[in-house]
Formats: structure tokens, sequence, C-alpha cells
């Protein structure tokens, strides 16, 4: 068991309630004491009526019998409690840790792992790691005990008749080593298969409406099909195995059983033992039997546990990529400029860099736009100052600090980010605008936002409002108002920073303009970076680049880059040479 | 979080006869499973009966009479009765398990049919995650059922039944008497059944909502670290969790008094042994090897009582997941092909509209009697602002959702008469939300169609000028994207879903906003390639850029789910009415920039 070292690292989650356990353990040992004395009373019972006794004494057992038992349950009610309850703490420390852990992850951590997969690790495996912690623990510590406890009585009674019935358990104890690590391979190779099938069943749901429109029920479905049937096939290896388990266990302490009445008979004819203490020996092997049976049982849990906690270990040794040392401080009195400096950059393992050399300076208060192809690198250049992806030290700077020495949570407070594809909560309309604002939140200050972001007569037209719920990714809204919802988010928190990721696609260029209207005004004193492919809407822009494959090609206003007649007018033209083809 | 719907709605009783019917119906395929199961378990229980009568007689028999000999020949038999009873629960633990599994596959297969066959309406109303629960927890919660209750219960019950009938034979008054104490088992076990049932609600409510926000938040962890609520998003989860905390602790203290409870009785049991069964030895009418065997009984007895309670917890659970589970698998399909399609698929793609209304929710209508009609190869597009209701044409039209009514016609034929697969088939749709598969480029083009071939794949790639970026991928058509596409740009993924609608040469083509978020060259590139991709094809296209539409065959303006204005481009600008509106804004704005951008310069005008 202690081969699994993965398990240790809940030790420090045991460490903090130490005294909790240790008081469980209290009574794991208690319990298991009072389970010894009933045997023992068994033993007078049975040499009393051996020999001509009285039987008023019979009574008297009774009562203590009926008295031990009482006692015990006692003792085990707060073993299970303390024990369980324990077990349950830890789950929720582990569950919130990982939570924790999850949001510190960049965003190429959840690039490399489906949801599906991040939550099997969530509910199934943490479910395994708890069975360890609750059962897992209580039963071995249990067993442990009661065996020791148990033995040491038999031993004094007789050691030669204690050794004789002590060999097949000796048998037992070898055989749930060997097994132990063959179950823990094949239970690791299930769950990698579990979650495949979850991420399948996830992403098929999630794509539903794909699915249908291509008429692929069948398809998936097959593929489904596919994958559930290598988990049976998996399952049934694992069976196979464990299977044997208690089976084996009762088998071997029933072998004790055997030896006892062979032996103990013969020691019991010679006079060697009284035929009382042949019946406590009985009693104490029966005491025995469940938990050694629980053995097996609490070897499958552990095994199981232990390469479930690897999983979770996994997610939770991933260092964050992003994190910063600084405390948070006051973000508010900045100024909002923003330099880049000779920024190249590329996604951690990959080789092609989709940044190359990028220089750029925004005063505070201004606006640039980025234009370019699909693929040129802008929505990473978004991404970067944010430091959703993390940019190479001295490359960005806001205010003249490098982004890497700014508080994260500052940076973050002051830009607001709309990124090209809108996520909403499922929550209401309130509570998604107000998603970036702390303590109370002035109606005035949504209502604003809602009203620049061209949202709020729609919101009018909604059932109940502000209140309205929002379905699963706010599906029930159009996606030109998921965008405009979006838009107000990053306006309700006022930042210094506005950074519009291609945040009109979905919108119609009607309520483009009424919005880009408002965001003027609002916009005055921030410093704006404008990602588009429409030159309507960022010619009013102080500064525009033009990006092609990472690197910058053109940089100038509207009209001097309309004057030097290179890509940027030749987008323009583009998109003219389109309506006046169309109108001729 | 708000949770009116994330809510788990745990319904249901404990135990529920037309459920377990129901239940025991997917047995059905395992008939022969359940009986050499059955033989497993009663051939076993009857020999793990045995071992303490053996002991009787062992004492009473040879050791009290210092009969060596005899004594070999009770450890021969209690050594055979082991060897049978490990092989028979092995073989018991082997079957049940793999039938288990088994019926895990098949019920997994049922819901993942049966999701598939679910129209649109029913995913905008049941989140991802809360659907995941059923295929994966609840699925799990019978396996249980399956594998250590329905079927085990009965090796429980026989071996009580084997114990009664020994202990009856060994004793009638003593084995009457320990029988007493079996109403007050019944009492604690009843009580505790109560009590129990409350809180494993509250369990597999809390765990639901822990499960759907998890999933929401690591699908919205972009949302959730640039607007810093990390802190806030914790603390909810930290209380959802909480909830769950509370709701176990309170069931363990139930497990905690239960236990103890029942041992007690147990106790009692073994106290009346000892006194009333004490003074008939005393008597004479007992032997003391009938004794110890009673006591060893009555330790087995209750341990199968017990056993018989912590499957009632199963069965409980099992219930919960199977109501959810039949919940779901009796959801009517809310659109289904007829069961005699009178057309398979669409061979002509003429489109009409015949007074259709329709709404999402009752109440809010969307489109209001909306008349139109298209004509085979002809290209309409459809304008309005956001919200006018032109997506929702598109997912009528591929029969996403049923009209509340009118009629939509294809070929001259109602949708509702077409088989859904054939229908769906000839429309070919780029959506609003391009969603992509993890799994290779190729993958997501084919999409399951075994029938397009690599070169049809690459040629549909060429032509919507998607081959160039994935020329740059490292591993061409088999190079994996992440989850939805997460490595690819949103462009890229515009371009993938081009080919993918091509790959599969539909009658009838659909744009719903597609090309909105490609650059300008990017697009025009794609138009040149849809032009030809036009040619015979019934089109109709959903656009924002007016430009894109220009040269469609015909114009629909649509205004607050009315068609308003119809026509060609000229004609509607001639009426200026609300097409003229939105065309003069861009088109005025565009002319003013290049035409007289001196003038503009000059007068420093902002729009």
């Amino acid at each position: 068991m202690l081969k699994d070292y993965s398990l240790l690292h809940l030790l420090p989650y045991l460490g903090k309630y130490r005294w909790k356990v240790g008081i469980g353990f209290v009574m794991v040992a208690c319990t298991v004491a009072a389970g010894m004395v009933s045997p023992w009373i068994l033993k007078y019972v049975v040499d009393d009526i051996q020999a001509a006794f009285a039987p008023e004494k019979l009574p008297r057992y009774a009562a203590l019998i009926l008295g031990i038992s009482a006692v015990e349950g006692f003792f085990r009610f707060w073993m299970r409690r303390i024990l369980i309850g324990v077990s349950r703490d830890i789950e929720f420390d582990l569950r919130n840790d990982f939570f924790s852990h999850l949001q510190k992850m960049s965003l190429s951590f959840f690039q490399a792992h489906s949801t599906g997969d991040i939550m099997s690790r969530a509910t199934n495996d943490l479910n395994a790691v708890r069975s360890v912690l609750g059962p897992g623990i209580m039963y071995s510590v249990t067993t442990l005990v009661t065996v020791i406890a148990a033995g040491l009585i038999l031993f004094r009674l007789n050691w030669k008749l204690t050794l004789f019935a002590c060999v097949p358990l000796m048998l037992a104890s070898i055989g749930v080593k060997t097994v132990g690590r063959q179950i823990h391979d094949r239970f690791e190779v299930i769950q990698e298969q579990f979650s495949r099938i979850s991420a399948r069943a996830q992403e098929n749901l999630a794509g539903i409406r794909v699915v249908k429109a291509f008429a692929r029920e069948e398809s998936e479905t097959s593929e489904f099909q596919r994958l559930n049937e290598e988990y049976v096939r998996r399952s049934a290896s694992l069976i196979r195995l464990w299977g044997i388990f208690y089976p084996m266990m009762s088998a071997l302490i029933g072998l004790s059983a055997v030896a006892l009445l062979w032996y103990g008979g013969r020691m019991v004819v010679a006079g060697q033992l009284s035929l009382g203490e042949f019946v406590a020996f009985l009693s104490y092997l029966s005491i025995l039997t469940w938990p050694t049976i629980a053995a097996g049982w609490v070897i499958n849990i552990f095994q199981r546990g232990a390469a479930s906690m690897e999983r979770i270990l996994r997610i939770l040794r991933t260092a964050p990529g992003i994190r910063s040392d600084t405390p948070p401080g006051d973000p508010w009195s900045a100024l909002g400029a923003i330099e880049i400096r000779n920024l190249s950059y590329r996604y951690p393992g990959s080789v092609r860099p989709v940044l190359k050399e990028i220089s750029l300076h925004v005063p505070a208060g201004s606006t640039l736009a980025i234009v370019g192809q699909t693929g040129s690198g802008k929505s990473t250049l978004a991404n970067l100052i944010p430091r959703l992806f993390d940019p190479p030290p001295g490359t960005i700077f806001v205010d003249g600090r490098d982004v890497h020495s700014w508080p994260l949570a500052d940076l973050r407070r002051l830009i607001g980010y709309v990124p090209q594809e809108t996520f909403l909560f499922s929550d209401t309309i309130r509570a998604n605008i107000a998603f970036g604002m702390a303590g109370e939140i002035p109606d005035a200050q949504l209502e604003w936002a809602a009203g620049v972001s061209a949202i709020a007569e729609d919101i009018q037209t909604f059932p109940e409002g502000f209140k309205t719920f929002v379905g699963e990714r706010g599906i029930t809204l159009s996606g030109g108002q998921k965008q405009r919802v979006a838009l107000s988010r990053a306006l309700a928190k006022s930042p210094k920073i506005l950074i519009l990721d291609d945040a009109f696609s979905s919108v119609d260029t009607y309520t483009e303009e009424k919005i880009l209207q408002g965001f003027r005004q609002a916009m005055r004193d921030r410093t704006t970076i404008l990602i588009s492919h429409r030159v309507s809407t960022v010619k009013e822009a102080d500064h525009i680049v033009v990006m092609r494959d990472g690197a910058i090609v053109e940089r100038g206003t509207h009209e001097s880059l309309m004057a030097t007649g290179g890509a940027y007018s030749d987008l323009y033209h583009k998109q003219l040479l389109e309506e006046e083809l169309a109108t001729a | 979080m708000a949770t009116d719907l994330r809510e788990e709605q745990v319904l249901g009783k404990a135990y529920d006869a037309r459920l377990m019917r129901r239940l025991l119906g997917y047995l059905r395929p395992y008939r022969r499973d359940v009986v050499i199961a059955f033989v497993y378990i009663m051939a076993g229980s009857a020999l793990s009966v045995l071992p303490p009568w053996l002991t009787k007689v062992a004492i009473d028999r040879y050791i009290r009479t210092s009969e060596l000999s005899g004594l070999n020949a009770i450890a021969i038999l209690y050594v055979l009765a082991l060897l049978g009873t490990f092989l028979f629960s092995y073989g018991q633990t082997w079957v049940l398990n793999l039938m288990g599994q088994r019926i895990m596959f098949d019920l997994r297969m049922q819901i993942f049919r049966h999701l598939q066959k679910l129209d649109v309406a029913f995913f905008d109303k049941n989140p991802v995650g809360r659907l995941m629960t059923r295929v994966t927890t609840d699925v799990d919660a019978l396996n249980e059922l399956f594998t250590a209750g329905v079927i085990s219960v009965f090796g429980d019950i026989f071996t009580l039944a084997g114990i009664v009938v020994i202990l009856f034979l060994l004793n009638f008054k003593l084995a009457l008497a320990i029988f007493s104490v079996i109403p007050l088992l019944f009492l604690v076990t009843f009580v505790f059944k109560i009590k129990v049932r409350e809180s494993f609600r509250r369990v597999r409510t809390a765990i639901a909502r822990i499960n759907s926000f998890l999933q929401e938040n690591i699908s919205g962890t972009p949302v959730v670290q640039s607007f810093v609520q990390e802190g806030r998003q914790h603390r909810r989860f930290t209380e959802i969790n909480r909830e769950h905390l509370d709701a176990n602790l309170q069931s363990i203290f139930y497990y905690a008094l239960f236990y103890p409870l029942l041992e007690l009785v147990g106790a009692l049991a073994v106290a009346i042994v000892v006194w009333y069964g004490g003074l008939k030895v005393f008597e004479g009418s007992l032997t003391i090897g009938a004794l110890v065997a009673f006591v060893q009984y009555s330790d087995r007895f209750f341990r199968p009582i017990s056993d018989l309670s912590e499957k009632y917890t199963i069965l409980q659970g099992a219930m919960a997941s199977s109501e959810r589970i039949f919940k779901l698998l009796d959801t009517p399909p809310g659109i289904e092909s007829p069961p005699e399609p009178k057309a398979a698929t669409v061979t002509q793609g003429t489109v009409e509209f015949r007074n259709v209304s329709f709404a999402y929710h009752p109440g809010e209508p969307v489109l209001h009697d909306v008349s139109f009609e298209v004509r085979r190869g002809e290209k309409v597009a459809l304008v309005g602002a956001t919200g006018a209701g032109k997506s929702t044409i598109i997912s009528l039209l591929s029969r996403f959702y049923d009209v509340s009514s009118g009629q939509i016609l294809v070929d001259g034929t109602d949708v509702r008469e077409y088989s859904l697969q054939g229908l769906r088939r000839s429309i070919g749709a780029v959506l609003q939300d391009v969603f992509l598969f993890s799994g290779s480029v190729a993958e997501n083009i084919r999409l399951g169609n075994s029938g397009i071939s690599h070169g049809d794949l690459e040629k549909a790639a060429e032509t919507v000028h998607a081959a160039g970026f994935v020329r740059r991928l490292p591993q061409r058509y088999e190079t994996e994207i992440g989850e939805r596409g997460s490595s690819l740009s949103v462009g890229q993924k515009q371009l993938l879903a081009f080919a993918r609608a091509l790959a599969y040469d539909p009658r009838i083509l659909v744009l719903d906003e597609a090309t909105s978020s490609i650059d300008t060259e990017t697009e025009l590139l794609i138009r040149e390639a849809l032009e030809r991709l036009l040619e015979g094809r019934t089109c109709i296209i959903i656009a924002h850029r007016l430009s894109t539409i220009q040269n469609a065959d015909r114009i629909l303006v649509l205004h607050r789910g009315r068609v308003r204005e119809s026509g060609r481009h000229q004609e509607l600008l001639k009426q200026k009415g609300i097409y003229w509106k939105l065309y003069q804004l861009q088109y005025k704005d565009q002319l003013a920039s290049v035409g007289s951008m001196v003038q503009e310069r000059e007068s420093g005008e902002k729009p």
C-alpha cells in the first residue's frame, strides 16, 4: 500500500484534522477492545456449564453481553461519525483546492485537457479518493487493531494453537500484496477509458446541433459504442482479478477455523484446553472474519484511490503557467498606457511563431485598431496583454511597467476584455453584466453599460428585464445579444484599458454603429484596443496597425494609410469594391 | 448562483414497483447469466451455512467423546465446504459483475441513442452537465443495483432461510426465542429508512449542482480570469460544496447510529441464547455443541440482515437514478421522422414558407406569419437586425424546431413528411457558432461519413481555401485539433465548417452569419469558391454585411419576425424602406470615406 506514493499527498489534508483523526483512532481502539470482551464471557458460560454451576449466574452473563454491546455501540457510533466525517471534510477541502487550482491554470492548460476529462477527475476520481479517506482508513485501522488485539489474546490463551490457526491468515496477506498492484494498474486503464467516454458524450451533447445538421447521429452512436465496448472489455479484466478477493479471504479465514477445530479439538481431548477456551477461540476467529474480508475490500479501495489520486495530482501538480508574486494593490491610479517592445511569441509546445517582433505604443486614452487576416495573430496579441497567455518578460508594458511585475489581479482589473467567442454564465443578465464588479452594484452603472452596448432595449423586452435568466452558455439569446451582453460586462467594470477582440462580429452594422457612437463617449479617457476586420469599425481609431502572419506590416491613421496605398487601403478598396460590384 | 435551471429534480420514493419492473427488464437479455448466478448463489449459501453445524457435530460427537478419527472426517468436510463456497462465490462475482457491465453498456447506449433523437428545444432546456450525469453517475448507480443488489439479495434471503431451518431443527423453542428480536430489527431499520432518505436527496441535489457549476467554470475560464473573478467564483463554489458536505454529514450521523443499534439487537439475541439456552443445557434438553452453534448462527443471522439494509441504500440510489434516467428516456423526441416518410431526400431544392409562425416559448412569438418561396437554384438573402428571426428561419428549415402554425415545404412536400436524416442531409448548414469536435481536421470535415474519401475532403478544403492553413499544420489533415478546435482561430474554424458543408454536397445550402468573422480578403476567396458551389444549389444566406448579399437573386428583409420587404437589391433600395436604411448606413459610410476623403479630413466630422 505504501508503494502508492500518490496517497501520501493526502497527509497534509489529514494533518489539518489530526485531532479528529486521533480521537477517531482512539474510538477504533475502544470499539475493538469492547468487542474483545464478549468471547471471554462465552468462555465462562461454557466452562461454567461444563462444571456443575448455578443457573442464577446466567442472567448476569446475558446482561454483561448486552452491556458490553451497548458500550461497543457507543464507541462505534463516534468512530464512524468522526472518521467518515473527516473523509467528507477532506473531500470538501480537496474539491475546493481542485477548483481553485483550475482557476489558476492558463488557457493553454484547457486546450490540452478536455472538459469531460477534468470533470471525471473532479467526480469519479475524487470519489475514489474519498473512499480511501473514509471507509479505507477506518476499516484498515479497525482490521489492524482487531488482528493485534485478537492475536495477543489468542496467543496468551494458547500460543501453539494460535500459530497453527494463523498460517492461512499469513497466506492471505501475501495474496493481497501480489494481486493489489495488478488491480491498481487495471483500474487506471479503466478510468482512462471512462474519461474518454465522458469526453465523447460531453462533446456530442455540446455539439448536438452540428450532429443533427449533418445527420451524424448514427456515426456518433457507433463511435460511442466502440468506446463503451472497450470499457466493458477493460472492466472484465479487472473483475476477473478482484472478484477472487472476497471469496479467497473468507476461504482462508475458514481454513483457520478448520485448523482450530482439528488441532484444538485434539487439545481439548488431551486436556490441554478447556472447552470454554475452545469456544472463545472460535468466537475470536469469527470476530477476525469480517476485518480479514474487509482487508481485501480495503486493498481494492486503496488501489483505486491511489490510481485516482495520481490522476488528480497530475492536475494539481501542473504549475499554474501564469502567476504573480506581487500582492494586489490599487490599480485605479493607473493611466492605461500600453507599450509593446519587440514581442515575439509562440504557443507552448508549438514551433511556429504567431507573433514576430511586434513593437507598439498606445498612449493612455488613445485608441489602437488592429486589422489583419484570419490567423495573423491579432487575437494572440489581445490575449497576451491581460496575460491569459504569458508574454516573454520585458515585452509588454502597462504604464511603463512590465506586465510581469504587475500584480496579476490588478493588471486584469484594469483591462476590460471582450473575447472573440462569447461566454455567458447561466445566471441572470444582471449577474452576467455585473460579473466583473465587486461589492454593491449600482443599477445606474449596469444600465449605463447596457445602454452603451445597445442591449438595454432588448433587455426591456425580456420577460423579467435584467433579472431574466440566461440558459446554459446564454443559449436563449441570439448571437448578437450575447455579444452585446459581453460588451456591457466589460464596460460595467469601467476599465482603464478596453480590448475588443472582434467584438461586433455577430452584431449587425446598424447596431454596431449605434454601439460605436456610445463607445466613443465611453472610451474618451480609456485606452482602447480594437480588433476588427471591418474598416468601418476601425477608421476612427487614433492609430491603426495592419498585421500579417504575426508581424505588423503597416501603421498609421486611416488617412495616412489610405494615402500610402498599402495593405490597409487595399483592404479598404476590396471592401469597397464588393459594394461597387454589387451596385453596378 | 441562480437555481431555476440548474436545480436537479430529485423526485421519487425509495421503492417503486413500476420502476423496479422496468429495471428488471434490463436483465432479460442476460437470463442465462441470471440463472447461472442464481444457482451459484444458492449453492454458495447452502454451503456457507454448514460450518457452525459441523462445529456442533465435532464438539458433541467427537471432542466430548474423545473420538479423534471422526474429527478428521469433519475437518475434511469443512475444507470441502470452504472450497465449494469459494468457487461458487467467485463464479457469482464474475457472472454478476460482467453482467452489470453489460447492462451499463446497454443503458448508456440506450440513453445516448435517445439523446441523439431528442430535438434541439430539449437541449435548450437541459444543460449538458445535467445530461452528462445521466450517462455517467446515474448509470453507475444502477450498476451497483445489478451487481451488488438485486440478485445477491436472494443470496442473503437464502442464507437466512437456511439458518432458520437449521436453528429450528436444533431446538425449536430456543429458535423461537431468538427470532422474537426480529420485530425490533424491523423497527430500527424502518426508522433509519425514513431518516436517511431526506439527507440522501440533499446529497444528490448538491452533487448535481457542484457538477454543473464546475463544468460551466471550466468552459468559462477565460472570462473568469480576465475579469479577475476567481475569488467570487471560488466563494460560490465553496458554498455549494459546503451544502454537499453538510448533507453528507447528516447522512453519516444516521448511518453511525444505525449500525450499532443493529449490533445491539444482535447482542440481545446472543444474550437470550446464553440465558435461555444455558438453562436448557442445564436441564439437559440442549447439547453444549448446539449452544455454541446457536451463538455462531445468531452472529451469521444478523449479518445478512444488516447487509440487506445496506442494499436498501443501493436500492434507494438506484431508484432515484433510474427515475431520472427513465424520465429522460420517456421524453418523447419533439421532432421525429414520420412513420412512413413521403419523401426520403430532396431532389429539386425548392423551399416554401407558408404562413409560418413560431415561438420558442409560448407567448413570445419570434416569427409572425412568414411566407416566401425559394425556387430551385435561387439565392435568397435574409436581411434584418439581430434578433429579427433570421436564424430561426434556418433552424425551422432543418426542422430543429417545428413551426407553431403554418407550413414549410421543400420540393412541395411538408418538411414534417420527410425522414429527418434525408432532409438534413440535403441541407448543408454553416451555423452561427462553428462547432468542431476533438479529432483530426479530416475527421471534422468528414464527420463520420465514410462516404467522403480523402480526395473529396481535400478537394472541398481546396475549394473553400481552407487547404492553405491546413497545409501549414504539423500533420496536415491528420492534425488533432483540441477540444472545440481550441487551437484554431475563429476564421480557420469557419473555413473548416465551409469545407465540411461542401464535402457533404447538399441540395440546399444554408449560411448563417458564417462570413462575419472572416477578414475581407479571405471572405473574397471564399465567395469565389461559394459561387462555384452555389451553382445548381438552392441557397439561403444570412449575412449582416449587406455587400455579401447584394448579388443575391432576392432579398428578404425581416423585421421583428415579419417579412417586411422582399425583392432585388435595386428594387428594395428604391422603396426607401427598412432595407434602404440598413443599406444607407453602411454604404454611405464607405462612400464617404473613399469619395470625399479630403472633405472629411477638412471638416473633421465624426459620424
